[in-house]
């Protein structure tokens, strides 16, 4: 036996655990705790793991519903979606990885979802990425900094590491968003959404149970790969030492994990698997204990048997590993050779390393002796829980809400500005980052992105289809966190309510700096407040999800950025609406949740003037201000958009009842760049066809064109199905004004009677589809400002 | 008349194939294991797409090896009908059981989008249903596409009438944009000298369904299944 390393409270420090923890720890066990069982007590009390400062607030969010079969503290989310089938669903970050190694972490970053999917029995129908990174325009000069350099590397890292795994694991990335905003740059955001389905009744979970059961280790070997990924990478801010991590950043085979996936489902199929559980962070110190606290049972394992591919690994090393593809699971004693036998077919380790006890206690041998004995409740769901404090931070900050923003004069011709916002990163064509993934395969993809406004995916077998959006808006969301969470529940609703489907639930990756800092933790506190608001106003169940703190790099905390998955369903997949205008002739219709007069969502019941500076100072805040007029670079001001949710229920509603009425030709929600942004889209995603469109607005030009408050939707529609449109939307209070029809031709909008913008919808589509490419490739900046 | 689909380690289109067959054109079809040496009973074989072993050594070189492909010779000498789409067309090169290689696409990048391809010869049991010179609208999906063969091959190719399909323009026409990885004189898919072995880069079961954006696909599926009606049994 190896001398293990004596404990000491410096010791534990440096495990990140406080004076507090430390006594915590050894009063649970009664005694100072062996080398191996701090390391196991410090990963499963690191933040990741533990929750320890969200865990009082995400109480707050609503997770009941008729719907849901599995709601937070399991694998993964799981909701009924009709037909007997179950969706299995959650998002998960993955980004200080992605910044210290962008390819492995983003590859591990998808990884990691899927086994979280598959673990739960359901096999994985598609992923989605919500992908935030710093700028990667040059500056108005020309000039690339070492920053913009350096972010256009991440960018195309984390998307050839996303396209490395995705595509060889065989599941479509359908979907997601990307935006481009500076306060990313030093801590890039990878989050990754997994979806997967099973039949309802067929759902497996992380639970150990039957004392004497064997409990089975498959998949890859242990290494020393990933060790206190959880607690050292995911855990404290980065420093410009953080680059020296990259040992702690795990390395992915998406082979070994495809073959996981079949042997898992080929397993479970037998009916010997009594309970299963992926060891992602802190390995198999979660796995094992967490599967033992949950089933209310002890287990023990001895570590000699553990699969290893490097000689000489201590308990502490195989305890902490974070290597991939590996699963934890509990089978029927007697059964086990069914299980050893699938695995044994498609070449992978499965070896009984321990058993199912009755004492509660998480037992860690190794060659016979014991290296750690912790009661694995008080280690897995025992873990301190802490209010930290919370304030506003202080109104000197650069998002101060005066406006920002210098408007044109009225009747000045906007074509050359819409040019340029239709070339600004965050409004820019991704197909140049989609076309990476293999969106299609397993046929199941409805409407490939770029098509819709909802990544589609149907249920074969049924006649029902799965819609799915990613959202969220960290430039609002540092303005006012509250706001902002609401609008990124709102506009994934919207997005998946425009396809046609009826939004069912969600799940939710909560990004966010230093949680010890007090102004963060009122972020947090604030965000997760609106998201609780929005969703129980929509009716919409939060099903899980995860929390991603100390995204600070040097000392700076990003910018708040809780992201919303909305899944929704459609009862019939034959009525799914896409954001392409179909045909000549169609009418263009405007619809607005809010029942009042005009377009804008501000403050209905203010005065006219009090409407018009509440509108200005809304607009300061929108995608348009930022990068076409002449604001001071990189600073956000204004406010989010007043949001309406009773008005943003509306418009849901009445978009699904016109899809399933199959009403609609096309239907496409006004988010990033407004409703000028949204009709040209609209032109791309068709075959040659334009819009002509003319508005009757009392707000300004560029509010009415580029403004983004919500509640908001274009639809087309053939001239027989006016009356029937109409009559929906009468029917749900939804706004519909007739603005324009579809046509061949120049692209034209007329505002008050002055032509605003005009040109041929090629010459729009260059701008908008090559921008991305040119920027992540360096290429000469066409679009530069 | 019954259809094979074989799963190597990474198989990932193999249910793809399965589902194009038996739930859209509903003909029989089964799996077939890589370890499995015994194709008696069926009548066409799919090698279908995805990363068998990962990929990580050049596409196809491990896959080559398994039992099943010692098989799927014997199956291919006796004039059986093989259709290798994607990773199944570098597996049927790296086999030898199709002429030329496939390297990386000259971006050096996974491409996932739909393309055209134009038929190039209607004389295969896998495009007699088409019309020569037809467009069809086909999906890719691979990072290693890039045809290539010495230019002793490619006169055979060309004098034998080998090559069954063209990346093309929307109009059949051959431009350079039009051709998305690099390959060879624009080609997406060959067959081998006896016409019975037929490889191509795109995804025919990714286009048998409208709701899926195409049904392009089904012309190759057409002319198998027309091809096995014409032939009396099982030829293995």
């Amino acid at each position: 036996m190896e001398t293990e390393i004596k404990v000491t409270p410096q010791l534990a420090a440096e495990h990140g655990l406080t004076p507090d923890e430390y006594a915590r720890v050894q009063k649970i066990l009664g005694r100072v705790p062996s080398f191996t069982e701090l390391g196991v007590f410090s990963v499963m009390w690191s933040e990741h793991c533990s929750y320890k400062s969200s865990r009082l607030h995400l109480k707050r969010l609503p997770t009941q519903g008729p719907q849901v079969l599995q709601g937070p503290g399991e694998n993964a989310g799981a909701v009924d979606v009709g037909d007997g089938w179950a969706a299995v669903f959650k998002i998960e970050s993955h980004n200080h990885p992605s910044y210290v190694e962008p390819f492995q972490g983003a590859a591990t970053g998808v990884g990691g979802i899927l086994r979280d999917i598959f673990t739960m029995g359901a096999r994985p129908i598609a992923v989605l990425d919500s992908l935030r990174f710093g700028s990667i325009v040059a500056n108005n000069d020309g000039v690339v900094s070492e920053v913009i350099a350096r972010n256009r590397r991440l960018v195309d890292g984390v998307v050839r590491g996303i396209a490395f795994y995705g595509n060889c694991f065989g599941v479509p990335t359908a979907g997601g968003e990307v935006a481009f905003e500076p306060g990313y740059a030093g801590n890039p955001l990878v989050n990754v959404l997994a979806l997967g389905v099973a039949p309802k009744d067929q759902l497996f979970f992380a639970r150990a149970r039957g004392e004497g059961n064997p409990v089975i280790y498959v998949g890859a070997k242990t290494g020393r790969d990933g060790i206190h990924g959880a607690s050292l990478l995911a855990s404290a801010e980065f420093t410009e030492e953080s680059q020296q991590k990259r040992p702690n950043v795990q390395v992915g085979d998406p082979f070994l994990e495809k073959l996981l996936l079949e042997a898992c489902l080929e397993a479970m199929a037998t009916g010997a698997v009594v309970g299963i559980q992926d060891m992602g962070a802190a390995g198999l110190t979660s796995t094992s204990c967490e599967m033992a606290s949950r089933g209310g049972v002890g287990i023990e394992i001895e570590l000699a048997r553990v699969p290893q591919r490097e000689t000489g690994m201590t308990p502490y090393e195989m305890m902490l590993s974070e290597s991939q593809e590996r699963m934890l699971l509990v089978a029927e004693r007697g059964r086990e050779q069914q299980v050893f036998a699938v695995f044994r077919k498609w070449g992978l380790d499965a070896v009984e390393i321990g058993r199912v006890t009755s004492d509660g206690l998480l037992r860690v041998l190794h060659h016979g002796q014991v290296a750690a004995e912790i009661p694995a409740q008080a280690l897995a769901h025992e873990a301190p829980v802490y209010d930290r404090p919370a304030a506003p931070p202080r109104p000197a900050s650069p998002q101060s809400p005066e406006p920002r923003v210098t408007l044109a004069p009225p009747g000045t011709d906007l074509t050359q500005n819409f040019l340029r916002l239709l070339a600004a990163p965050n409004i820019a064509s991704k197909h140049w980052i989609f076309e990476q993934y293999d969106h299609m395969v397993r046929t199941n993809t409805l409407a490939v992105p770029g098509t819709a406004d909802a990544a589609v995916l149907r249920l074969k077998g049924t006649r029902r289809a799965l819609a799915l959006s990613t959202g969220g808006n960290g430039r609002w969301c540092a303005l006012d966190p509250r706001l902002g969470a609401m609008h990124a529940v709102a506009e994934s609703a919207r997005n998946v309510a425009a396809v046609g489907a009826r939004p069912w639930a969600a799940t939710n990756c909560l990004n966010f700096g230093n949680p010890e800092k007090p102004e963060v933790m009122w972020q947090f506190r604030q965000a997760v407040d609106g998201i609780a608001e929005a969703c129980r106003v929509l009716k919409i169940p939060i099903t899980g999800g995860n929390v991603s703190f100390y995204n600070d790099t040097l000392g700076k905390s990003i910018d708040p950025t809780p992201v919303l998955g909305v899944l929704g369903v459609l009862e019939d997949a034959a009525h799914v609406v896409t954001t392409g205008f179909r045909a000549e002739g169609d009418l263009i219709l405007l619809l607005d949740g809010h029942r009042g007069e005009g377009t804008a969502g501000a403050g209905a019941s203010a005065s006219a003037s009090n409407r018009s500076a509440a509108a200005l100072r809304e607009f300061s805040s929108s995608e348009y201000a930022r990068s076409v007029t002449e604001t001071r670079a990189g600073i956000v001001g204004g406010a989010p958009p007043a949001i309406d949710l009773v008005a943003e229920q509306r418009l849901i509603e009445a978009l699904v009842s016109l899809a399933g009425q199959g009403l609609l030709a096309s239907a496409h929600d006004i988010s990033d760049g407004g409703l000028a942004t949204a009709l040209a889209e609209c032109c791309f995603a068709a075959k040659s066809l334009s819009a002509q469109v003319s508005l009757h607005a009392c707000e300004q030009a560029e509010l009415a064109l580029f403004g983004e408050s919500g509640a908001h939707a274009v639809v087309s529609v053939t001239r027989p199905n006016l009356a029937g449109v109409l009559a929906v939307a009468a029917q749900y209070g939804v706004a519909a004004h007739e603005i324009g029809a579809v046509i061949r031709g120049p692209f034209r909008i007329q505002w008050n009677g002055h032509l605003l913008v005009s040109a041929d919808v090629s010459l729009l589509a260059d701008a908008w589809a090559g921008a991305i490419e040119r920027a992540v490739l360096g290429r000469r900046d066409s679009g530069k400002r | 008349m019954k259809f094979g689909v074989v799963v190597f380690p990474g198989s990932n289109c193999d249910h793809d194939a399965r589902y194009a067959i038996g739930e859209v054109l509903h003909q029989p079809v089964d799996f077939i294991w890589h370890q499995s040496e015994d194709l008696s009973g069926f009548d066409a074989i799919i090698v279908p797409g995805g990363f068998s072993y990962g990929d990580y050594l050049r596409t196809g070189a491990i896959a080559r090896f398994s039992p099943v492909m010692r098989a799927l010779d014997r199956f291919a000498r006796v004039g059986g009908l093989v259709l290798g789409i994607c990773n199944g067309f570098q597996i049927l090169c790296e086999a030898g059981l199709l002429p030329g290689a496939l390297l990386r696409n000259t971006g050096l990048r996974f491409i996932c989008r739909h393309v055209h391809i134009r038929v190039e010869t209607t004389a295969t049991p896998f495009t007699s249903a088409a019309r020569p010179g037809q467009v069809l609208r086909i999906p890719i999906a691979h990072a290693e596409g890039n045809f290539v063969c010495d230019a002793t091959t490619l006169v055979d190719l060309k004098r034998n009438d080998q090559i069954a399909f063209r990346y093309c323009a929307p109009d059949g026409s051959l431009d350079s944009l039009s051709n998305p990885n690099g390959s060879l004189d624009f080609i997406a898919g060959v067959c081998s000298r006896e016409r019975n072995v037929l490889g191509l880069m795109p995804h025919p079961e990714r286009a048998v369904e409208a709701a899926l954006g195409s049904t392009d696909g089904l012309v190759v599926f057409r002319s198998l299944i027309a091809a096995l009606a014409r032939q009396p049994a099982a030829v293995s």
